[in-house]
């Protein structure tokens, strides 16, 4: 009880961000709360009530003063809109080449897998300087993945996946909380977050890893619902091919595009319906909806992501980063 | 603006030396059949202020449940279960059952009439079906805390409202349903009360700022409150049917809920913080026997916050997946909120500037109102700048910021609205020291209660943990410890108002030598207001006659 920090750990690339931002609003905060106080204080002691029949002079309103008191707060604030819109967009845009996690919420338990395939429960072990992509769902209700020391949260939302990422810069165990009051353990559906050195990692994962990448348990899922018989690899087939679309843009039968992202994907399968590619048949494809788990349809998604080269996901994305960056360094090792 | 100077021909306030009339509006009939049948707004006046009363009562309760549990991380006081009913149960008795009515039914009701010179409001009989509605949801309400309660919160978010919380889920949102129309008749009443009910030469910019702030409230009332409603019947079937609209396995979707929810749920905060502005006007002016400074833009003021409130719902989703581009425009909406309540602040401290300041239990609640509304205020903006949001949402940051408006100074505007109208209501003095003790007990409980919590908040403490990390316990205890403090001093005025009633001086017509038809006539009034209809020829605080314009 006697250990308290007044402050959190500052333990991604984004904390600092925040936290000078953070400090600015609390300067100006301060400031004008002086400010206020002061007067208050002031006022009330220099002209306090003394002759009980003393009625004050009035005033007269003053136009520039009013505008004066109101222009100046506007344009502070529109400072902290800009400033704190620009941090929220980079925290919200994942970089390009980012090591793909995974989260799925339950109640009352984070459950977090590799791309390797390694399942971790209410733990989440990471390498330090990487940037990282988390792709989250929820089996039942709202969850929030909150990690305090990252400055970073998202909702998890069933029916779809969210998206965040960080950078962790710090070694040490950090912890992850959910932020949406989910039901009876809602306080009890926290983990860590194990920050390591990127050699450390390795050997952790190589430890304990066992088993299939979650690509390949996606391929064999993807098998053994017969999804295969129609995807062909090329577009010979009854159905879309799936080679080279993920993050690219789609065209769809009523002339819109979208861009095959994991929402989309995810979709696609449990909702056939929904947006149908151009030059396809309405009816081709029944709906997977309560066939897969959340977690067979991430793997069945890490699946398809493997199916697109990953130059033409850069090419596509963002053609200025497209950089000889080891885009899947973290996603297909043996 | 019109001046054309009408006569004044109303008669001069009647002669100081206190005198109870030997008929008014409480001894006017007898029996308790003339209470609960009675369409006179003074009395539905009382009725709400002991509904309400009660609900405080209920709503603190739970409260103190909520921190002496969290004096410890371990959640061992009670079962997680009992602490999320608990927190529940406190929401919904504080928000639907005490702060959403509180001074539009109480004060607001009492003045609305009186102040525009009326005999009653538009419609008597809908001011009392109102608080029938009330009671009906009040039935629902207490039928839930006795059925078991409730864990979802006073939100209700889906799908774990509709599909997977246990607890009397329906009782709850048929409580706030039938809350919500008690809500919706009391503004319809205050918007026609004050379109056509007007003294004549009472023009709008003769009004009083109380009734400028009613009339911008009762519009988010009227507009608001039906869509959530509809939002709550809807969780309701699918809670009950099986409707799919907002549970994804249905085929709904659980962010629409949020977005339905907030529509009202955003402005219902004005509906609560717009009114104490409003009190806080008119006790400046009393207080400093001044004309409120730039009284134009204070009234304004109110209707742009209304107007605004209802485009900015959106803050409360900036984590939830919504686009970017919706997040910012939000954001950036939110951040215009700021601005009419700054003219407020800025505009009482001018009125203070060269006054008459007197120091009475009002005028502490007023300085308390001011410096509890500037940190909430304030630490709104933190919430509003996108990129600290993501860390601060629902974190006990949050909690601590909507506890310093909706509950540090709308209840310091009540309290300080509710002790300069309590001679008026009553014809009877308090104990004006106990007032200001009081003040400066709930001011310094308030603090020490809800201050901690913006460190833990930024800590990353988030809110409705039953048990939480060692490291936060420190500051939960000073948190604990203020709202004993804060319990104090809610207990005080409620022994000091009741002794009042029995053994206080009698008050007289204008005990605080304020301006305002509601000082012109006796104390307390009689049944029909006024005996002759007012006629209003000067401005509003008009203290120094001939000022200001």
């Amino acid at each position: 009880m006697w250990n308290f920090p007044l402050f959190p750990d500052a333990a991604s690339s984004m904390a600092g961000q925040v936290d000078a931002l953070y400090f600015f609003l609390v300067a100006v905060s301060l400031f004008f709360t002086v400010l206020i106080f002061a007067g208050c204080g002031y006022f009330a002691i220099k002209f306090k009530r003394v002759d009980e029949n003393f009625i004050p002079a009035g005033q007269k309103d003053n136009m520039v003063l009013e505008v004066v008191w109101s222009v100046i707060p506007f344009f502070i604030t529109l400072v902290m809109f800009a400033w704190g819109a620009v941090i929220f967009f980079r925290v919200y845009t994942p970089p390009e080449g980012a090591m793909e996690m995974y989260a799925v919420g339950k109640q009352w338990m984070w459950k977090t897998q590799h791309p390797e395939g390694h399942r971790e429960i209410n733990e989440l072990h990471v390498p330090v300087g990487r940037d990282i992509k988390m792709t989250m769902t929820t089996e039942d209700v709202i969850h929030s993945f909150f990690i305090p020391a990252f400055r970073v949260k998202k909702d998890v939302v069933p029916g779809k996946y969210t998206t965040m990422w960080f950078k962790p810069t710090k070694v040490g165990k950090y912890h992850l909380f959910c932020a949406e009051y989910c039901g009876n353990q809602h306080s009890g559906m926290i983990g860590s977050v194990h920050v390591m050195e990127p050699a450390d990692y390795e050997a952790w994962l190589a430890g304990v890893n066992r088993g299939e990448t979650m690509a390949q348990a996606g391929e064999r899922l993807f098998t053994r619902l017969g999804c295969a018989s129609c995807h062909q690899e090329d577009n010979k087939g009854r159905c879309p091919t799936l080679k080279d679309i993920y993050n690219k843009p789609v065209p769809l039968q009523n002339g819109q595009r979208v861009i095959a992202d994991e929402s989309y994907l995810r979709e696609s399968i449990l909702k056939p319906q929904a947006k149908i590619v151009a030059g396809y048949q309405n009816q081709e494809m029944p709906t997977f909806q309560g066939q897969v788990s959340e977690d067979g349809l991430l793997q069945i998604v890490a699946y398809i992501k493997t199916l697109t080269k990953p130059d033409a996901v850069a090419a596509v994305a963002a053609p200025a980063a497209a950089a000889p960056k080891p885009a899947t360094k973290g996603g297909n090792k043996k | 603006m019109s001046a054309t100077a009408i006569p004044r021909v109303h008669t001069p306030p009647p002669p100081d030396p206190p005198v109870r009339p030997a008929k008014h509006y409480i001894n006017a009939t007898s029996g308790l059949a003339s209470w609960l049948l009675t369409v006179d707004h003074k009395r539905i006046t009382i009725l709400y202020l002991i509904s309400i009363t009660i609900f405080f009562a209920i709503g603190g309760f739970f409260a103190m449940l909520v921190r002496l549990e969290l004096i410890t991380p371990q959640g061992d006081l009670m079962t997680a279960e009992t602490y999320n009913r608990s927190f529940s149960m406190h929401g919904i008795a504080m928000v639907f059952f005490f702060l959403i009515p509180s001074i539009p039914a109480t004060l607001g009701n009492f003045l609305v009439p009186i102040m525009c010179g009326a005999r009653d409001l538009a419609f008597p009989k809908i001011n009392l079906l109102s608080w029938y509605c009330f009671i009906v949801g009040a039935v629902f309400a207490l039928a839930t805390a006795f059925m078991g309660g409730v864990d979802t919160g006073w939100t209700f978010y889906t799908p774990y409202s509709s599909t997977y919380a246990n607890g009397a889920v329906l009782t709850a949102i048929l409580g706030a349903f039938f809350a919500g129309f008690s809500s919706i008749l009391t503004g319809l009443n205050f918007i026609v009360t004050i379109h056509k009910m007007r003294a004549p030469g009472l023009t709008w910019f003769r009004m009083p700022l109380f009734l400028w702030a009613m009339y911008a409230t009762s519009i988010i009332q009227i507009l608001g409150t039906p869509v959530v409603a509809i939002t709550l019947i809807l969780v309701g079937l699918e809670r009950g049917l099986g409707f799919g609209f907002f549970d994804p396995k249905l085929g709904g979707d659980p962010i629409l809920m949020q977005h339905l929810f907030w529509f009202y749920s955003h402005p219902a905060v004005y509906v609560m913080i717009l009114p104490p502005l409003g009190v806080m006007s008119e006790l400046t002016a009393a207080f400093c026997r001044r004309r409120v400074y730039g009284y134009h833009f204070v009234a304004l003021s109110s209707v742009a916050i209304a107007v605004i409130s209802f485009i900015v719902w959106g803050h409360h989703l900036f984590t939830s997946g919504q686009s970017v581009y919706a997040g910012m425009v939000f954001s950036v909406l939110t951040f215009l909120v700021g601005i009419p309540s700054a003219i407020k602040v800025f505009n009482w401290m001018a009125t203070m500037f060269k006054a008459s300041i007197s120091f009475e239990a009002p005028m502490i609640y007023a300085f308390g109102f001011i410096g509890l509304f500037t940190i909430g205020g304030v630490t709104g903006l933190f919430l509003a700048t996108l990129g600290l949001d993501i860390h601060m949402h629902d974190t006990y940051f949050v909690v601590a910021h909507f506890h310093y408006i909706m509950v540090g100074s709308a209840i310091f505007s009540y309290m300080g609205g509710l002790h300069y109208w309590w001679p008026k209501i009553t014809g009877k003095l308090y104990n004006d020291t106990l007032g200001c003790i009081s003040a400066v007990l709930i001011f310094l409980g308030f603090n020490a209660t809800f201050f901690p919590q913006f460190i833990l908040g930024y800590m990353g403490m988030p809110r409705r943990y039953h048990a939480y990390p060692a490291e936060f316990q420190f500051l939960n205890i000073c948190s604990s410890l203020g709202a004993t403090l804060l319990a104090v001093g809610y207990v005080l005025p409620a022994i000091y108002f009741t002794w009042s009633l029995f053994k206080g001086k009698d008050a007289g017509p204008n005990p605080f030598k304020a301006k305002g038809l509601e000082w012109e006539i006796p104390s307390p009034p009689p049944t029909e207001n006024f005996t002759k209809v007012p006629v209003v020829n000067s401005e509003p605080y008009d203290y120094a006659p001939g000022a200001g314009h």
